[in-house]
């Protein structure tokens, strides 16, 4: 038996029979009930320390306890999949050795408390769970959600959530190279910041956690170990009041610097024969590293909490266990290796210190200044940890009521409108302050006229490429969850094929209110059920994510936002399909579904009429999976020179998209191009030009004749809907004429620049207030 | 030509640099290491490559001008070498006195990621002489990138032909638009511009190549 050890003034405990207020109990986010589960378990009442270390690993954030019934409903397997969801990343095999490893992960809480440095420890967290397993990391992506433009507090969140990301991203060298902002009301009390890192790593060159060999050491290396993030993960795990910014010590402090050591000092020591276990510490610090290591491995561990670096002396054994100070890391040695492993971190000038042991008996077992700290069976803090079967409502059946058009339809007022509004709005401002140059593998660039659906990373020193992409539609996700996970599936599925690759996996983040409530749990089951659904449909499994529950403030919760983070290969990088229009003469034919019509849920309906009615469109994973296989046969056939889904803003805007796109405000400008569409199209049906139904793809094509054939042949729908052609010199014509112009059925026609200035004006605007 | 790249902790375009001039100049590239304190004479040329050395905390660039490394580059301009510096390289150029004025937060206070397109004002210097009679497009990443000098400092760059690069419209709000600098010998280049990030057709630019092979006609295969 343990002996208790002194801790914080407000325990109402003492030596012989520690007990606790409902308050502390709280204030590690334990439950009554939960409390008397581990007194339970342990045949004893806790020390501090040891509750306090329950409180975290029991954390919504560490345990999954609402949400593990329904993730175990996920397809998480493939002859591809490497590793699948448990590990601290996903891994897939790219073949010849080779394997990707990829994850998304939320910083939401501590992002709407303190932006900058919120996002920045989310970018860092997310890049060493892939560099823990063996893996440089390529690529950075983010998907954020904002509150509305209007709320007092959107413009500097987002100002400081950006600058956090670029300046952690910008600083280790990984480019930042796709993403998602959206903004909605829901979001005015809960932002989201979701960040996602892809790495390579040697496919037999994989790291895990699983701890083994009975007195190996373990290591602890990278920053010391300070207060802040202390109970972060508890935080993570809560829902806010007016009060959250009492919460602010929980945000972490980032120092992108000493990661890029931790990376290169990590890598270098992989190819040594040295490591046997390796986790970074996040979530709950030293805490869950060391419990990971120790389950996965059917282990003990013993930690010497008075060995660990401090950056504050007076730190208590509970604060060290719970500290999520950054850039650290946890590892299993063999023990011949220690000393070169220590050269390794010494020439990166980086702490690597022995704070414990492996040990026989299955126990956390901490020690402080020679004594007893605490004593935890493992299996009680990783596999006892409560998981419940919350209640759910039933859901609300989605509406099915049809929408009724409020206002005359007058199809280019609304195309200028769509693509000023906040949500279509180009994001230039957002990512060009982000480097996404560096490695000189970013074959696909933003606003570029190399631009694609998916960012198109190429794997150093091989024709491959990766292609990847962030996306959730919260809007259908509102009216009808099911749809909401699905649809995000789909269209992350359809933006890898608009880029020529072959989709092959992803990671989810999903992000909720209070799953305390059973309307929110019904959410939840349903998002699930539809990413299961499709993820299965599709063949592209789950094999990394990550939950965010208790996005909730006051009682209100945001819409259901299950964001999809996908991965696809592209063979050789040369068959990539940009979403550019940059030369004259080509077709453009929309593949797929042909009922152009579906206006429920959609952005012309949000924007131009102001309403958020409706259903959102049907999801047919079959019809799906048809068009995107004929997508990429044509572009193996190297009929396509370009391509794009069509998703937000249906058709029309994805045909504006494609054309302004490199056309941009950057050095290069592309050449003038006209957009002429075929007069025997519904000139002014909102349906046809902004309907969002799904399973659609535009593409631009020298042969429309082939490509229709094949549509035909496979039993696409295929619809030509015109031509780009060549600007006549014409006298007295404008500059803005003179890059080109867009001209529908009926004649009525807008130039481009007209539409580029909607479209490029509305976020910098916005910024600057 | 014997070409080699410094690393500073917290570099991170060295990578991209030794492979830009492997690829473009067909030469081997070795990397010293910052806590070296001597480094063969025979280099023809040196880079301080792009990133954030010492995470460029105090100010971009000043940690890493007094690394133990950095005597021995100021030992190889006095023996006629050739210096580089890229975009951090250039910041740790300025922070070093091996380039006159300095550069600070870009106007308007963001890091700008964009393609620039450039007007090369000298033509005759060691790293300008190969490039076609046209202006340039090369990439630009940095927070830092703001050129300041003095009106004298300005004249003399102007009347000793230092001014290698402007930008063709204002980027960053640099004096006289400058985006890159030589020494009054013409033998040390800083640029915030990244050359190494434009010769692969595969990104789509490759204005960054005939930098390179200007050295290489400088110096010789």
């Amino acid at each position: 038996m343990s002996k208790p050890v002194a801790t914080q003034a407000a325990i109402v405990a003492t030596d012989e029979a520690p007990t606790y207020s409902p308050q502390v109990l709280r204030g590690l986010g334990l439950k009554v009930d939960e409390y008397e589960k581990i007194v339970e378990l342990l045949g004893r009442a806790p020390n501090f320390t040891e509750l306090a270390v329950f409180g975290a690993l029991w954390s919504e954030h560490c345990s999954y306890k609402s949400s593990k019934k329904y993730l175990k409903t996920l397809p998480t397997t493939a002859p591809w999949v490497i590793q699948g969801p448990g590990e601290n990343a996903g891994v897939i095999d790219l073949g010849d050795g080779l394997a990707a490893v990829f994850k998304i992960e939320s910083h939401n809480h501590p992002s709407f408390i303190e932006p900058y440095q919120g996002s920045a420890t989310g970018v860092g967290g997310i890049l060493r769970d892939v560099f823990t397993m063996g893996a440089r990391p390529i690529a950075l992506l983010n998907a954020l959600r904002f509150g509305d433009p209007s709320h007092a507090k959107t413009r500097s969140l987002m100002a400081g959530v950006v600058a956090g990301i670029g300046g952690y991203g910008n600083c280790v060298g990984v480019p930042t190279v796709g993403g998602e902002c959206q903004f909605h009301a829901c979001y005015n009390g809960n932002n989201l910041v979701n960040a996602m890192a892809v790495g390579i790593a040697q496919a037999d060159k994989i790291f895990y956690a699983k701890a083994a060999g009975i007195g190996n050491p373990v290591v602890y290396v990278g920053a010391k170990t300070g207060r802040d993030g202390v109970h972060g993960a508890t935080m993570a795990s809560a829902a806010f009041s007016a009060s959250e910014q009492a919460s602010r010590p929980t945000v972490q402090v980032g120092d992108p610097f000493k990661e890029k050591l931790l990376i290169e000092a990590c890598l270098e020591l992989m190819n040594e024969d040295a490591i046997i276990a390796i986790q970074d510490m996040g979530a709950a610090g030293l805490t869950s590293s060391a419990c990971e290591m120790a389950s996965k491995g059917g282990i003990g561990i013993r930690l010497d909490l008075s060995a660990v670096p401090l950056r504050e002396a007076d730190l208590q054994p509970y604060e060290i266990m719970l500290s999520e100070s950054q850039e650290r890391m946890l590892m299993v040695l063999k023990p011949e290796a220690t000393a070169r492993a220590q050269a390794i971190f010494a020439k990166w000038d980086l702490d690597a210190v022995v704070v414990g042991s492996l040990i026989a008996e299955p126990v956390l077992e901490m020690q402080w200044h020679g004594e007893s700290a605490g004593v935890i069976p493992i299996a009680a803090l990783v596999d006892e940890a409560p998981q419940y079967d919350r209640p759910v409502a039933a859901l609300a059946s989605p509406s099915q009521q049809l929408v009724t058009l409020t206002k005359p339809v007058a199809i280019l007022p609304a195309l200028q409108q769509l693509l000023a509004s906040p949500n279509l709005a180009s994001k230039r401002w957002i990512w060009q302050q982000y480097d996404r140059h560096v490695g000189v593998n970013s074959l696909s660039d933003s606003g570029a006229a190399t631009a694609s659906d998916a960012a198109v990373v190429r794997v150093t020193g091989t024709r491959k490429a990766l292609a990847m992409a962030t996306d959730c539609n919260p809007f259908y996700g509102a009216a009808d969850p099911y749809i909401g996970g699905a649809q995000a599936v789909v269209e992350s599925w359809r933006n890898l094929v608009a880029s020529g690759a072959k989709p092959l996996a992803l990671t989810n983040n999903l992000n909720f209110g209070n799953p305390e409530k059973p309307e929110i749990m019904a959410q939840i089951k349903a998002a699930v059920t539809g990413i299961g659904d499709a993820a299965r449909a599709l063949d592209y499994p789950v094999v990394s994510g990550n939950v965010s529950l208790y996005n909730d403030t006051d009682g209100v919760g945001i819409y259901p936002t299950p964001v999809i983070g996908g991965v696809g290969l592209l063979a050789d990088y040369n068959q990539r399909l940009s979403m550019a229009l940059t030369q004259s003469g080509l077709s453009l034919i929309q593949l797929g579904s042909g009922d152009n019509s579906w206006l429920g849920r959609s952005q012309y309906l949000m924007t131009v009429e102001g309403q958020e009615a409706g259903a959102p469109p049907s999801v047919d994973f079959a019809a799906e999976r048809q068009v995107g296989e004929l997508v990429l046969a044509l572009n193996r056939q190297q009929r396509l020179a370009a391509c794009h889904d069509i998703s937000d803003g249906g058709l029309l805007v994805a045909l504006a998209e494609m054309w302004l796109t490199g056309a941009g405000t950057d050095a290069t400008t592309s050449l003038p191009l006209n957009v002429q569409l075929n007069p025997d199209l519904p000139a002014s049906d909102a349906g046809f030009w902004f309907g969002e139904d799904q399973a659609r793809y535009l593409v631009a094509t020298l042969h429309p004749d082939q490509v229709l054939a094949a549509a035909a042949e496979a039993g696409v729908p295929a619809l030509l809907l015109g031509q780009t052609t060549a600007v006549a010199a014409a006298a007295g014509a404008t500059a803005g004429e003179m890059v080109g112009k867009l001209t529908l059925p009926d004649g009525q026609s807008i130039t481009r620049a007209a539409l580029q200035t909607a479209h490029e004006a509305w976020l910098p605007a916005y910024m600057q207030g | 030509m014997r070409a080699a790249v410094v690393v500073f902790p917290g570099s991170n375009c060295d990578t991209d640099v030794v492979t830009g001039l492997q690829t473009v100049l067909g030469i081997a590239v070795d990397r010293l290491w910052h806590k070296q304190t001597h480094f063969d004479a025979a280099y023809d040329l040196v880079v301080l490559p792009g990133g954030f050395s010492y995470g460029d905390y105090l100010r971009c660039g000043a940690i890493a001008a007094h690394s133990p490394i950095m005597a021995e580059v100021k030992r190889h301009v006095e023996r006629g070498g050739y210096l580089l510096g890229i975009c951090n390289g250039f910041q740790i150029l300025t922070e070093a006195g091996l380039l006159p004025g300095g550069l600070r937060g870009n106007a308007g206070l963001q890091f700008i990621c964009r393609d620039v397109a450039l007007q090369v004002a000298n033509r005759n210097s060691p790293f300008t002489c190969a490039l076609p009679n046209a202006d340039l497009t090369l990439p630009i990443a940095h927070h830092d990138g703001n050129y300041l000098i003095d009106d004298d400092g300005l004249k003399r760059l102007q009347d000793q032909d230092q001014i290698a690069l402007t930008y063709t419209t204002p980027v960053n709000g640099s004096v006289a638009n400058i985006a890159g600098v030589l020494s009054a010998n013409k033998r040390v280049l800083g640029l915030m511009p990244h050359p190494e990030r434009a010769v692969d057709q595969a990104v789509g630019n490759t204005d960054g190549r005939e930098i390179f092979l200007s050295l290489q006609t400088t110096i010789g295969a």
